[in-house]
Formats: C-alpha cells, sequence, structure tokens
C-alpha cells in the first residue's frame, strides 16, 4: 500500500515540478536574480495551500497529526542552507528538480546528478567531524514548530496556538504570492524557455 | 512555458498537503544517500550489515539514528526511495505528453545560452560542481528545498526557516552574479 502511495505521489510530484518550470534552470535562474518571479509566487502559494489545508485537516481532525515530520534546528542548518544555495544558483537545479531534470533529457542535470551523489558521498565521510563540532547539536528545542500544535509530538517554539498560527502564515503566504510583482528591476523576459 | 502560478501552485501545494495527508511530509536529498549506500554495498558488502537489532553500518552517517538509513540500503524497495524513482517517471511522462524538450534545450538551458553561450563543457562542469555543493550542504543542514523548505515552512517548523534564510541568502547574490544582466538586456 505505501509503496503504492510513493509511486503515485512521487509521480504527481514530479509531474507538477516539469509543468511549473522548476526542473528548468532558466525558470530557477530568473528566479534567483530576481529578474521573473513567477515561480516564485508559484511555490509561495503552494506553501500557503499547503499549510491551510494541513492545519485546517487537523483542527477539524480529518488530517492525522502523527503524519507530521518537523526536523531538528542546529547552526549546521543555516551553513548546509547557505551551501544549498550557492549550488543551487550555480546548477538551476536542487535534489528533487535535478532528478526530474535528468529523467526530462537535460544534459547537465547528469552532471548535477553525479556531483550530488559524490557530494553525498563526501558528507557520510566527513559526518564524525561536523558532528564533534558541536554545529548539529539542537538549538531553540530543536525539533521545534513555531506555535504548539495540540496533539503533536513536537514542541512549540511558543505557546500560541500551532494550528490557528499554521493557517496565519499559510495565508500570509498566499497573500505575500498574490502581490509579489511577477517581474521587477527593468521587465525582464517572458519569452517560453522552450 | 509553465502553468500560470495560480493553477500550479495549488497543485503543487495539493500535492504536498496529500503527502502528509497520506504518508508524510515530502523529502527527496535522503536518497542521494542511500543510492550511494547501495553502490557502496554492492563494492564492499562489508558497508551495511545486519544486526539482532536491526541494520548497522561501518559508515557513521549510515548507522545513525538506529542504523535507519543502512536499514533503507539494505532495502531499497522502500516509500522514500520508490518516490524519487516515481518522480523520475512522472517528470519524464509530463514531458514527453508536452512533446519533449527539443535538443538545444537538453543540450544547455535557454539562460545558460543567452548569458554564456554555446560553451557546453563550462555549463556541466558547473552543474557538476552545483551538484556536490547542494548535495553536501542538504546532508549538513539536514533536508533540501523540498524537504526543508516546502514540507517544513509547511508545518511552521523553525529549521525550515532557517535553512531557507539560509538558502536565499546564498542564492540570490549567486545567480545574480551570473544572469541578470544577460536576462535584463
Amino acid at each position: 500500500m505505501n509503496i503504492l502511495l510513493a509511486i503515485v505521489i512521487g509521480a504527481a510530484f514530479g509531474a507538477v515540478l516539469d509543468r511549473i518550470g522548476a526542473t528548468n534552470p532558466t525558470w530557477i535562474g530568473r528566479m534567483l536574480a530576481l529578474t521573473n518571479l513567477h515561480l516564485m509566487k508559484t511555490i509561495l502559494l503552494a506553501i500557503g495551500v499547503g499549510s491551510v489545508l494541513m492545519f485546517g485537516g487537523q483542527m477539524l481532525g480529518l488530517v492525522d497529526v502523527g503524519h507530521m515530520s518537523v526536523k531538528a534546528a542546529y547552526l549546521g542548518v543555516f551553513i548546509g542552507g547557505l551551501m544549498l544555495g550557492a549550488g543551487w544558483a550555480l546548477a538551476g537545479y536542487c535534489p528533487g528538480t535535478g532528478v526530474c531534470a535528468a529523467a526530462s533529457g537535460r544534459k547537465d542535470a547528469l552532471f548535477f546528478l553525479a556531483g550530488g551523489l559524490l557530494g553525498a558521498a563526501a558528507y557520510m565521510v566527513t559526518y564524525p567531524a561536523w558532528k564533534a563540532s558541536g554545529l548539529l547539536d539542537s538549538v531553540a528545542g530543536g525539533k521545534v514548530t513555531l506555535g504548539t500544535v495540540p496533539g503533536s509530538k513536537f514542541d512549540g517554539l511558543t505557546a500560541m496556538s500551532g494550528d490557528v498560527l499554521g493557517i496565519v502564515l499559510g495565508a500570509a503566504f498566499i497573500v505575500v504570492a498574490l502581490v509579489l510583482p511577477e517581474r521587477i528591476g527593468g521587465g525582464g523576459v517572458a519569452v517560453p524557455a522552450e | 512555458m509553465p502553468l500560470n502560478w495560480k493553477l500550479g501552485g495549488l497543485l503543487l501545494g495539493l500535492v504536498f498537503f496529500a503527502a502528509v495527508l497520506l504518508v508524510k511530509p515530502i523529502g527527496v536529498s535522503t536518497q542521494f544517500v542511500i543510492l550511494d549506500g547501495i553502490i557502496g554495498n554492492a563494492v564492499n558488502p562489508e558497508l551495511v550489515t545486519q544486526t539482532e537489532e536491526g541494520y548497522s553500518s561501518t559508515n557513521a552517517y549510515l548507522a545513525k539514528s538506529d542504523g535507519k538509513y543502512a536499514r533503507a540500503v539494505a532495502n531499497p524497495l522502500n516509500y522514500s526511495f520508490v518516490f524519487v524513482l516515481a518522480m523520475m517517471a512522472g517528470a519524464f511522462a509530463s514531458v514527453m505528453a508536452r512533446g519533449g524538450l527539443g535538443a538545444e534545450e537538453r543540450r544547455l538551458p535557454e539562460i545558460w545560452r543567452r548569458s554564456f553561450g554555446d560553451t557546453p563543457v563550462k555549463r556541466y562542469m558547473l552543474a557538476f560542481l552545483g551538484g556536490f555543493v547542494v548535495l553536501y550542504g542538504a546532508r549538513l543542514a539536514g533536508g533540501c528545498t523540498s524537504g526543508h523548505m516546502m514540507s517544513g515552512m509547511m508545518q511552521t517548523s523553525l529549521s525550515g526557516y532557517i535553512f531557507a534564510a539560509g538558502a536565499f541568502a546564498a542564492a540570490v547574490p549567486v545567480s545574480i552574479l551570473m544572469y541578470r544582466k544577460g536576462e535584463l538586456s
């Protein structure tokens, strides 16, 4: 059953990443160089929609709170984020869009995957040094949500109702998606990339 | 041309919601480690071993969290690994359904051609380097754009916001240096 869901949800995710332009380095590059924010608006709306549905569903008892999976906060999250961001800009791919782009026939994505496998292997080998450095030690409570979600196994950073906060933040993402201009700084290009 | 952002964002949001409703939040970058482990274990069968309590590895990263990753290496037909394979199939089907990519686009993306011309070797070397830095960073951070940024911020997790701040702080200046002039000319 789980494998069937992996196939259905995974395939839907891959197809949607293709259709929104996220697997195309041209749209990633335009978003990150701030010349065309179409993809940024798409991503912000998606986070907002996902958040409102998930927290709304949890409040109504339709979504199992136990399915939440919150990752730990530690200093390495920020350092790793900086690294991922730099590589994302250089390559135009992140891990998920890179595998989809390779499947779409993009040759540069195959080089991205090869580099990615080597980078992941390099981390596996150097992991003990990071562990010893203390940069992987939890900060601010580690696996926390911004508010306290009823029934969740994760603590809240604040005592605010995590459900309500999740819906409010989700709505905020949707509003930002709506008001964010598509093009800034001189117009940019809207020519189809393919 | 990509889907209108309203429809595209709605569909993407529905996929992230469906994942957390039915199974668990989406994440991808761990599977690079699992594939490395599968390759490593094929070369050296001592890498991952079955113990009385489960699985372990001579590699400290695969062995961490009670051998969670070692278990996935030993059993590749698990949800998360199959999920990534299905993503590839879904993206392939979607590209084919809209007529496939042109030969030029498969060779070099348009944004690269506009700024750097027909220089595939430079592009492929940079994509390789970028891949290395992306996956090293993602494993250090404990997740990537899918797991930390999308799934994380959707769940209001603190780590997702920390990760997104770092990612955009680096990605925006690098992209501006690379492409802004070419894109606005």
